[in-house]
């Protein structure tokens, strides 16, 4: 089994396993097994097609937490030059859960902060798998400030199962972190544009995502809690998460559909993990876009916007 | 489960009504377990004469001990739970409504009523836990957001008694997306300078700690009560070890600094009177 591959995409893994074999003995054969080859590998294709074409929530959640899907700094790579991370919230840490600096977007200085995950057993450990603790947010919010003091757009990356949940966390006042960031991003006086890259999970991903727009890769999900978390609770069965991710309605197009989401960007065929520079290059189109046109607006407008748009979050009857 | 509860169709099963305080002459502490006199425990606003413990309380009752009574008007009562994913588990979120509804005589987990408090008129709002947990959903939001529009609009104090277990999981993202719609309602009267003081009581959990209950200008908290990000069960299954002594309990925040002081309900009103009226530079109230 390729573990490249998720459980749903294993007929897939099958045939590219088989296109593996025939390149290799093509390689020092006789006969020409090209015009095979060509015809496995669009047989793959449309196989991968008709999969990706009806994934269920629970398969788009694997997607997003698929181990090679690219990260924070995959992201910034491909999109920012000159990107300078700055480290430490001034009063106890760096956390590394966290990334955030300068970067340039198409020669325009911006700040960039996001969640970032390990590749690795040791960065998934030093990384703490992108939960961040107090002081990351902490951190966060200072390079915010900075934004506002020196008046350039701010970008954030969501990625993240969700705040972590440790004694050490809890002493230093997370809930506060957390809260701290949701009060002040609400009127920070610059552009802001959120982008869901993997998994946006509940306050630990909100409280670097409150903004002006709010963009969600294809394959992403968001959600109050995650899926295993919620069928703990309300099934009483951490297995039940394949219902409760289809429950909460957790992808990026059904969230778009209830209007919590402005824009769905298309993935690569197969996941941004298959392409990474092809889901970059389509995000750096939405970036400058989103950013182009916010930059019209004046200060007290984007404010008054953001504001309406918490505001209107929400479903309820009145009589 | 008995046999006779599973042939039922869920939405005409309702559970025994909970309630905070039980009913009758007599009543006992759950800390203490003295058997106390109704009555008495009443007058001490449900705080055990014997040990303190402060018992959990509805949002009326709440509201009532803590507002003057007459000249109060309620704030957002029309509005109601709507269903917007159409949320099933083991039971239909409709349902689920219905049956708190039913047990709480509540609409939803919050209540927010404007009036006065020892002659000062503030907007006061309550968490109603008995209700779905308190948990935050579409209503819970709104009808906080409209309370500090109240507050904002007649430059009057606005005071939130916490006491949820976090956002509501059956309204998915649209309960998350309330952590921010309150802490921006919270930003607007920060910049206008109208105060807003946090009560957190047992227990404020979850999304409601991680927003609104944690954005007083002044934090306070009931004695003892559980106030944290993640619920205890949860960070002893990520750390794998007993949790300290006191965890997430008032003092406990208190001595991290989470707090701005720790207050006896009996005290409640006469000292954030005293608060607010420094606060908003009025002279020292009579109680």
């Amino acid at each position: 089994m390729n573990m490249n591959f998720l459980d749903f995409e294993q007929p897939i893994a099958e045939l590219e396993a088989k296109i593996d074999e025939l390149r290799y003995v093509g390689d020092d054969s006789v006969v020409n097994l090209n015009e095979e080859i060509a015809r496995l590998k669009s047989k793959s294709d449309s196989l991968t097609r008709s999969i990706f074409s009806n994934l269920s929530a629970w398969q788009i959640a694997q997607l997003a937490r698929h181990p090679s899907r690219p990260y924070t700094l995959d992201y910034i790579e491909r999109l920012f030059s000159g990107f300078e991370e700055l480290h430490g919230d001034r009063c106890y840490a760096d956390d590394a859960a966290i990334v955030g600096g300068l970067a340039r977007l198409e020669g325009e200085p911006l700040v960039v902060i996001g969640q970032q995950k390990g590749r690795d057993t040791k960065e998934k450990v030093r990384r703490n798998f992108g939960m961040p603790r107090p002081e990351g947010y902490r951190k966060a919010l200072r390079l915010m400030r900075m934004a506002e003091r020196f008046k350039l757009p701010l970008v954030t990356f969501i990625d993240t199962p969700g705040a972590y949940p440790g004694v050490g966390a809890e002493e230093r006042g997370q809930s506060e972190a957390i809260a701290r960031n949701l009060f002040e991003m609400s009127r920070l006086a610059v552009p802001i544009v959120n982008v869901v890259i993997g998994e946006g999970g509940s306050g630990g991903a909100l409280a670097i995502g409150v903004g002006d727009r709010l963009i969600m890769l294809e394959y992403s999900i968001y959600s109050v809690i995650s899926p295993e978390g919620c069928a703990s609770i309300l099934w009483k069965s951490a297995d039940k998460a394949e219902d409760a991710a289809e429950a909460m309605g957790v992808t990026a197009d059904r969230l778009n559909s209830l209007g919590l989401v402005d824009e769905v960007l298309r993935e690569p065929l197969g996941g941004a993990h298959r392409d990474a520079d092809a889901m970059a290059q389509s995000l750096r189109n939405a970036l400058v876009s989103n950013l182009d046109e916010l930059r019209r607006h004046s200060l007290d407008d984007l404010l008054a916007a953001r504001y309406q748009r918490f505001a209107s979050f929400g479903r309820f009857r009145e009589e | 489960m008995n046999w006779f509860d599973k042939l039922m169709p869920s939405k005409i099963k309702t559970q025994r009504r909970s309630r905070s305080v039980p009913e009758g002459l007599w009543t006992k502490c759950e800390a203490c377990g003295s058997v106390l006199y109704r009555n008495e425990v009443e007058r001490n606003v449900y705080v055990c004469p014997k040990c303190d413990h402060h018992m959990r309380i509805g949002a009326r009752t709440r509201l009532k001990t803590f507002l003057d009574p007459g000249d109060q008007t309620e704030i957002g009562a029309g509005l109601l739970p709507e269903d917007p994913l159409r949320f099933k588990d083991s039971k239909r979120y409709r349902d689920r409504l219905t049956q708190a509804q039913r047990a709480t005589d509540e609409t939803d987990a919050l209540v927010a009523i404007s009036g006065r408090m020892l002659g000062m008129p503030v907007v006061a709002c309550a968490f109603e836990f008995s209700f779905m947990g308190g948990s935050m959903g579409s209503v819970v939001g709104e009808r906080f957001a409209r309370a500090a529009k109240v507050s904002l609009s007649s430059r009057i104090p606005l005071i939130c008694f916490s006491a949820s277990g976090g956002a509501r999981m059956q309204e998915g993202l649209f309960s998350l997306m309330q952590m921010s719609k309150t802490s921006a309602a919270l930003a607007q009267l920060a910049e206008a300078g109208v105060p807003f003081v946090s009560v957190m009581t047992d227990p404020t959990t979850g999304g409601v700690s991680a927003s609104l209950a944690m954005l007083g200008d002044i934090n306070v908290a009931e004695p003892q009560a559980l106030i944290g990000f993640a619920g205890p069960r949860v960070i002893q299954q990520t750390v794998g070890e007993t949790l300290p002594e006191g965890f997430q309990r008032s003092e406990f925040l208190l001595e991290h600094g989470a707090l701005d002081m720790i207050v006896d309900r009996r005290q409640m009103r006469e000292r954030l009177a005293s608060v607010l009226a420094m606060l908003t530079r009025q002279a020292q109230p009579q109680s």
